[in-house]
């Protein structure tokens, strides 16, 4: 069993980093995130494994560290909220064309604009449907426990390797601010043998030069290269969709939701199980690949599917994309930082779905 | 004598740089990228640290400059050179890193990057290309621009009481402790080159030493966009840049040694 703590999950983030063997950090403070960068400052980082960690002039500044130094094939990360995020997408774009590995964490409030410092998850279409500019995806994984918070930077520096993608953890304001127990896995080495084939290092003579870039001026080049991108995220969605099922086996009602949200619908479940009424919990843990299969499956078996996001109604496009008319699906979200309570979502899944 | 009896082992007084590629360069004829290209490869050659040479392009006109340096090197998005660089170089403090970048790209869309990278001090290397206008988009307006000089978007000549004074970055970087070398140059004639690749050179060696930044301006033409001929341009920019863009270096081992 590995080590216990009870830690916030900015913290959890931070410290499973470190045990990642993640080379780099450059970020800018935000709320509700800063506690990441904190953490890794009060750490000393450089001492303990070595990690660089530089607090870049913006939010602008920290992603292109970040393109350059993944260029060499380092494992870095930044971590921001919303508006930050925001500032972050052209370099995140970039980061997709040149096909660098990196881990981007979104600890989201709530928008638009300055917003509030509160929880939300309104950046659900930014993460999942490409925030910058061109046809790209970032592998979006979505935690709901500071457990996840921290095993999930393990498995986003895996996949974002595996794919040479980018790889975002978005996560919420509640979650990063909450403390729980957490296990943390075993301190992995950090990489210094690793894949030369791409990475600038400097020419050796062993080897051609490489270059690091997204331009492609030529159309049939373009083309291609957004052929070749497209069949890594098919590649994705075939392989790597992760959810969790809770109480699905004889539901006859069903949840979807994901992060903080889905927390407060697995509560609602045991409610409305109580009042003998059969709900079940789908919770995405990947964004993107979404499961759209796996709630496709589900639409053959419940009658009626309640969506609960905090925000206006995002994910429930995808969840209706999957269920394809089959049935009826409904949405239920609170924003701005405020949170529904389990009872409230129940009664909004018997007045929209149930009675509905 | 024919040619071919001059062309001959014992005749050669020039020959292509090692680590240029045979890929045309795309700039303009005329154009000083294409020398400023020659040089900082020349310097890495005989420096012999290609393989320990990281290179960011810029957006602009060179672009593509990974096409003709023929080193590792990193494409960076208008104006995020110098972050892109730190994030290489925090990475690998042994390695050498550069960046090369237009007046656009490094003093107005990427002011903040250029100026907290030489503030932190870092070890990397920028080479600036200073030709007073947006070359690669067709002639706009730059931060350089001199007052009444005319482009695509003041064509009735730069009004500074609307659109500001031309900045001068070189001597605004030179203020912060962060920088070890700053110098200005020209790559317009011989005795230009000579002393613009000695001052590429001492850059380099300032990063061996990890000393802090070095930054190195070219002061350019771009004859295309100004609408002169080459030689036209040359005079041009002797006539009016150099006034207000004076060439010499201006910090030398981390003191001003001179103020404009
Ligand atoms: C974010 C962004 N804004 C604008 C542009 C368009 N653009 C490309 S190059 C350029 C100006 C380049 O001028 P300069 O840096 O002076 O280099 P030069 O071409 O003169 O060598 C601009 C505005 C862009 N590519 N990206
Ligand atoms: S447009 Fe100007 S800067 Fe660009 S290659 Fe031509 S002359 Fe040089």
């Amino acid at each position: 069993m590995g080590e216990l703590r009870l830690m916030k999950g900015n913290e959890a983030i931070a410290e499973a980093a470190i045990r990642a063997g993640c080379d780099a950090y450059f970020g800018y403070p935000i709320t509700p995130q800063s506690e990441i960068i904190e953490y890794l400052a009060a750490e000393e980082t450089h001492k303990r494994t070595g990690m660089v960690l530089l607090q870049a002039e913006s939010e602008i500044a920290a992603i292109n560290m970040v393109y350059g130094a993944a260029s060499t094939g380092k494992k870095v990360m930044t971590s921001s909220s919303s508006p930050g995020i925001s500032l972050k997408q052209e370099g995140i774009s970039y980061i997709a064309g040149a096909e660098l590995p990196c881990l981007i964490v979104n600890v989201v409030r709530g928008g638009p604009g300055l917003g509030t410092i509160q929880p939300s998850q309104a950046d659900y279409f930014q993460a999942t449907k490409g925030g910058g500019h061109g046809d790209y995806r970032l592998i979006v994984l979505a935690p709901a426990s500071v457990q996840e918070m921290s095993d999930f930077v393990k498995l986003a520096f895996d996949l974002a390797f595996k794919y040479r993608n980018p790889a975002m953890i978005l996560s919420d304001g509640m979650i990063g601010q909450m403390m729980e127990k957490v296990e943390l896995f075993d301190p992995v080495p950090r990489n210094t043998e690793f894949d030369q084939s791409w990475v600038i290092t400097g020419k050796t003579a062993d080897r051609e030069r490489n270059i690091i870039t997204s331009l492609h001026l030529e159309s049939a080049s373009m083309e291609k290269h957004n052929q070749e991108l497209q069949k890594k995220y098919i590649q994705m969605q075939e392989q790597e969709v992760r959810i969790e099922k809770i109480q699905c086996e004889d539901a006859e009602f069903l949840f979807v939701a994901y992060g903080s949200s889905a927390r407060i619908c697995q509560k609602a479940v045991d409610l409305a199980r109580a009042e003998g009424i059969k709900t079940g919990l789908l919770r995405p843990q990947t964004l993107f690949p979404f499961p759209t299969k796996e709630i496709e499956k589900m639409a053959g078996q419940v009658k009626g599917i309640l969506t609960v996001e905090l925000s206006m109604g995002q994910m429930v496009e995808d969840v209706r994309l999957a269920v394809n008319g089959k049935i009826k699906v409904e949405f239920y979200g609170r924003a701005g930082g405020m949170i529904p309570t389990p009872e409230e979502v129940l009664k909004a899944m018997k007045q929209k779905i149930i009675g509905g | 004598m024919e040619i071919k009896d001059i062309i001959k082992e014992e005749n050669l007084v020039y020959s292509k740089t090692k680590l240029l590629t045979d890929t045309t360069l795309t700039y303009c004829p005329g154009c000083g990228h294409g020398v400023a290209h020659r040089l900082l490869m020349e310097v890495i050659e005989e420096m012999n640290i290609r393989e320990d040479t990281i290179g960011i392009s810029p957006v602009g006109c060179s672009v593509f400059a990974y096409d003709f340096m023929d080193i590792d090197m990193a494409q960076a998005a208008h104006g995020r050179a110098p972050a892109v660089a730190t994030g290489i170089k925090r990475c690998w403090p042994d390695k050498f890193v550069f960046t090369y970048q237009g007046d656009g790209d490094l003093a107005a869309i990427g002011t903040a990057e250029t100026i907290h990278a030489c503030n932190r001090g870092e070890n990397f290397t920028i080479i600036f290309i200073n030709n007073g206008i947006y070359g690669m988009t067709g002639g706009q307006m730059a931060p350089t621009t001199l007052p009444g000089m005319k482009s695509s978007t003041t064509p009735f000549g730069r009004d500074v009481s609307l659109m500001g004074n031309p900045i001068k970055i070189t001597e605004l970087v030179a203020q912060l402790p962060g920088t070890y070398f700053v110098s200005r140059q020209a790559v317009h004639k011989p005795a230009n080159v000579r002393k613009a690749k000695k001052a590429i050179r001492t850059a380099f060696e300032v990063q061996q030493q990890k000393k802090g930044l070095s930054f190195v301006e070219i002061v350019s033409n771009c004859n295309s966009n100004w609408k002169m001929t080459p030689i036209q341009s040359n005079q041009w920019m002797e006539e009016n840049m150099f006034p207000y863009y004076p060439i010499g270096d201006i910090k030398i081992e981390g003191k001003l040694i001179k103020t404009n």
